[in-house]
């Protein structure tokens, strides 16, 4: 008898887990089913390159279809996976096209949906998302026409529309509603050096504001709305306030889910129910440094780190799941790139020149290093990251010295 | 469309058609070639597509940038004069029988 993996989620993750399972040897079916049109492709670029006309659309693909034909994975695109069931012997997916896939195994990698306005004037034309390439390619449609662009939400990826839109001298203003930027990620030295970067590139920067509601014309956005009742022109809204996990379908195999709606998984990437694996955006897993508690992480890294482990649970593995987080973001000529997790420190070192674009932040608890943010600063990153995948420290006093190479001050 | 082959720290060598304007890194990921494992996707970010390039070819590419240099500097595997980042280079029609090394170490 074949055994059957269904993958359900054709993005990073989904791609990753199909093509580990190749590489680990196993020999059964392999199932993606995705909902968008396109085969697994790569986010990132959307709001970068890709936004920018620097890379085309073939360029986004991860592999080329005749991979998946050689590798006999088997990608389904165009189809929603709408019911989830254990039969005695199996268990079986139903798509919106009636399709039936049986499985044996399952793995979930639905990834997330950006959170969506509420406000009054919420569904006009032209308020505007950025998660897929079909969202990328309506803003790109709109593009030629836009002079006024309202980013909400200063998180990565608006802010780097806003420095795209800069850099095709758009007017651009960027609501945050927290007090400093990319505050989740960054601490506060990187998150007011990109405030201060944003603002000398023409971007309008507004900190702790909230838009009321949404203003129109004839069904299509022209201005946004502040809790201080000024309202800012705009053609297009671009909303980038974060994501929700798209967990839904694990209820219908009752298990058990966060309460943002993420996936809850072990160390193996197994949910409560050990037949079923869940990684990457939609996923809430434990601490992949040893820390305590959970953790969401919404990278590329941890899609595809996350997904090799799955493969391994799948076929019987035992492995955990311990990987350094990293993650990068271009904004106009800015190069960021972050490592470990910054949460719970109690002692920066702040190294370069922040009037130079390059720079480097590393954080510490307890006198050993958890994390880094570069700007500009490849050499600092790739060492710290070294070293957190080493289990080793850099210490602080030694670092706090800029002259020195971070990589002839690696302890244990 | 050009060629490229691709040899492997083991000697292996896989000859692909590649697009132009794809970079050297972006033809292996897409066919499956192992070794180079390009963690950012191309972005520059990672150095995990380091290759030595055929000295035949290595004056045909423009020349790095400094990110790409200071990336270099931190390559897993040990850095030579023909080292470049896969991701920064692009496939053009007069690079047809490229001969790329893989590097033996990406972590
Ligand atoms: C604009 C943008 C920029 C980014 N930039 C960076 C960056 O610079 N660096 C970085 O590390 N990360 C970046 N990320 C994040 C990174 O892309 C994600 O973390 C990664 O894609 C997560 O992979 P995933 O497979 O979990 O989810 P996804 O890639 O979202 O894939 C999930 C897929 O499942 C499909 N799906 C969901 N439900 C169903 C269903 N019921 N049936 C069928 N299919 C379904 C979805 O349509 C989607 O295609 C960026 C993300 C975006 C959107
Ligand atoms: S693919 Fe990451 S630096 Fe080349």
């Amino acid at each position: 008898m074949t055994e059957h993996i269904l993958i359900v989620g054709g993005g990073q993750a989904g791609m990753q887990i199909a093509v580990s399972l190749r590489e680990d040897g196993f020999e059964g079916s392999v199932t993606i089913v995705g909902e968008e049109h396109h085969g697994p492709y790569q986010r990132p670029p959307l709001s970068k390159a890709y936004l920018a006309g620097e890379a085309d659309e073939e360029s986004l693909e991860l592999r080329l279809p005749q991979f998946y034909v050689d590798n006999k994975i088997v990608v389904i695109p165009s189809e929603k996976v709408v019911s989830l069931s254990w039969g005695a012997e199996h268990g079986v997916a139903v798509t919106d096209t009636g399709r039936e896939l049986p499985f044996h195994k399952l793995a979930l990698t639905t990834g997330a949906d950006p959170k969506r306005l509420t406000c009054d004037g919420a569904d006009l034309d032209g308020v505007l998302y950025m998660r897929g390439l079909d969202d990328a390619n309506e803003l790109k449609a709109r593009w030629a026409d836009i002079n006024d662009i309202v980013v909400i939400g200063g998180g990565f990826i608006g802010l780097e529309v806003a420095a795209v839109a800069r850099k095709y001298n758009k007017n651009v203003t960027v609501v945050h509603s927290r007090d400093r930027l990319m505050s989740r990620a960054v601490g506060p030295v990187v998150s007011d050096f990109f405030l201060e970067a944003h603002t000398k590139r023409g971007a309008k920067v507004l900190l702790e504001k909230r838009l009321t509601k949404l203003h129109g014309e004839n069904g299509t956005v022209t201005g946004v709305e502040l809790q201080d009742g000024n309202v800012i022109p705009a053609d297009a809204v671009m909303v980038g306030i974060g994501v929700a996990p798209r967990g839904e379908l694990a209820d219908q195999l009752g298990l058990e889910r966060a309460e943002n709606g993420a996936i809850v998984v072990d160390s193996h990437a197994r949910t409560s129910d050990p037949r079923v694996v869940a990684c990457g955006d939609v996923a809430y897993l434990p601490h992949p440094l040893g820390g305590e508690g959970m953790v969401m992480l919404e990278s590329v890294q941890n899609a595809v780190d996350q997904a090799k482990l799955a493969a391994k649970s799948l076929l019987g593995g035992e492995e955990e799941y311990r990987a350094v987080p990293w993650f990068w973001s271009d904004q106009a000529d800015l190069k960021l790139q972050m490592a470990g997790l910054l949460q719970g420190y109690d002692q920066q070192v702040v190294r370069g020149n922040l009037d130079e674009d390059k720079f480097s932040v590393l954080y510490y608890k307890n006198g050993r290093i958890i994390a880094v943010d570069a700007v500009n600063d490849v050499l600092d990153y790739m060492a710290v990251r070294r070293a957190l995948t080493a289990g080793q420290n850099i210490p602080a006093d030694l670092a706090a010295d800029s002259a020195v190479a971070l990589k002839t001050i690696v302890t244990d | 469309m050009p060629h490229v082959t691709y040899i492997s720290p083991d000697g292996t060598e896989t000859t692909l058609e590649a697009r132009v304007g794809d970079s050297v890194m972006e033809t292996a990921v897409k066919n499956g070639v192992k070794g180079i494992v390009a963690e950012c996707g191309g972005s520059c970010a990672c150095a995990t597509c380091h290759v030595y390039v055929d000295a035949a070819f290595i004056d045909k590419f423009d020349e790095m940038g400094p990110l790409e240099d200071d990336m270099l500097d931190g390559t897993a595997a040990e850095r030579l004069p023909v080292s470049r980042l896969s991701c920064q280079l692009k496939m053009r029609e007069d690079l047809d029988g490229l001969r790329i090394n893989i590097a033996p170490e990406q972590y």
